[in-house]
């Protein structure tokens, strides 16, 4: 399992393997977003959190459907399916090796996003941690879309229609951490909330996620 | 191990192409099947390999003996030759690759990206893999494709190798490798179209 892991996360490093590409979204985003709603910096700090949750929530879909389709086209999926390792701990390490190039860059890189959206001073530690807490629930939910889809040609249209409705609880909540943490309220429900998905998803979901891959490489 | 296969009917995409395929396979033996194109060879393999369940019949054989080897190798284009064969290896917990490079003649491509090999030297590496899984029964499918004359002796002195070391092996492949094998014909083994479908009279390749 460490080997699988080892080898996601060096391929993704190596070129063309999509590492950074979310992180270079999410700083598009970031930086056409005052272009676009204008440069008034209390408007922005309004809308900061919502931005920049959206902004991590659609780079991370970015990358979801190269999880599976690159080792479904070059067979080796197939040899992981025959190899000891079992499915679920296929899926879990996949899901793990695209939190860390993908989620885990996000929440490092937040603090620099949120001073260009002038994010206020008291907002930057409960971004850090609805991220930290959020973005591990998008890779699983991810990750299951992915599995769903596998062995589609263009699969990416519709993992995003699947993926999308499953995300909006995590976007709800975490955005919702962020807010109240910028406007200096107290965010102990949503972060429960936001956990509690997280958990649950990485509890259930690596199971159905093995189910799926299965009966896709029937 | 013996490998047994009893009464057994596969189906592709729904439809059934192979029924009451009965062998076994004691180790130490070699299977060949042999069958024209889109008669079954492929999903035979497949679900030998536990990769789709049987319609009807049973697959016996101990847990986790099989190493296969499809169409495509599995091999990724940015990792080097050693890289690809140590990842396998840690798969399935074995040490050591230099007996796997050298049963395939891969010394001097180790540091190679497998991106930057031919077609031949990918399938040498491919099957180079069969060697680190330390796997008894080996399913291969048409494994000889695009390799030339002298790389099919080093696979066929491979799979002599294993077998000699009490392994055993299924091939699906069209040319003769020279070994002491039995040959299984699947073509007799065509499921019947089931009465009344009407029109459907034996194997439609497009059709599949």
């Amino acid at each position: 399992m460490i080997s699988l892991l080892i080898r996601d996360l060096r391929l993704a490093m190596r070129a063309g393997g999509g590492f950074g590409l979310g992180l270079s979204f999410f700083l598009i985003v970031t930086v056409l977003v005052p272009f676009g709603v204008g440069p008034e910096s209390a408007l922005l700090a309004k809308i900061a959190p919502g931005i920049l949750w959206l902004g991590a929530l659609l780079a991370c879909l970015l990358s979801l459907d190269r999880i599976f389709a690159l080792d479904w086209e070059d067979g080796s999926l197939d040899l992981l399916a025959t190899s000891p390792l079992p499915m679920e701990g296929v899926v879990t390490v996949k899901a793990l090796a695209h939190w860390l190039t993908t989620g885990l860059p996000l929440c490092l890189a937040s603090p620099v996003f949120g001073l260009l959206l002038s994010l206020p001073e008291q907002g930057y530690k409960w971004l850090i941690v609805s991220l930290v807490l959020g973005t591990p629930a998008l890779s699983v939910i991810g990750t299951f879309g992915a599995a769903l889809t596998v062995g589609l040609k263009r699969g990416g249209l519709l993992l995003s229609l699947l993926v999308l409705p499953l995300y909006v609880p995590t976007l709800i909540f975490g955005a919702e951490v962020a807010r109240r943490g910028a406007e200096g309220l107290t965010t102990t429900t949503p972060v429960l909330m936001l956990a509690g998905i997280s958990a649950g998803t990485i509890a259930l979901l690596p199971f159905a996620s093995a189910l799926v891959l299965r009966v896709n490489l029937r | 191990m013996t490998l047994t296969v009893k009464d057994l009917t596969i189906s592709r995409g729904g439809i059934p192409v192979l029924e009451g395929l009965n062998f076994s396979l004691e180790p130490g033996h070699a299977l060949i099947l042999r069958g024209p194109n889109g008669v079954g060879k492929t999903t035979l393999l497949r679900t030998v390999a536990g990769l789709q369940p049987p319609v009807e019949g049973e697959v016996q054989a101990a847990p986790e003996s099989f190493a296969y080897a499809a169409h495509s190798d599995g091999l990724k284009a940015t990792l080097s030759v050693s890289e690809n064969l140590h990842f396998w290896a840690d798969v399935f917990g074995t040490k050591g690759i230099q007996q796997a490079l050298d049963g395939f003649d891969l010394n001097g491509l180790v540091d190679r990206p497998a991106g930057a090999l031919s077609a031949g030297q990918k399938r040498r590496l491919g099957l180079a893999r069969l060697l680190v899984t330390g796997r008894p029964v080996w399913i291969l499918d048409e494994p000889t494709v695009s390799l030339d004359v002298a790389s099919v002796e080093l696979f066929a002195n491979a799979v002599r190798a294993h077998l000699a070391e009490g392994g055993s092996a299924l091939i699906a492949t069209h040319i003769d490798l020279g070994l002491d094998a039995e040959v299984l014909d699947v073509g007799p083994f065509r499921a019947k179209p089931k009465s009344g479908t009407g029109g459907f009279d034996g194997l439609d390749e497009s059709f599949l």
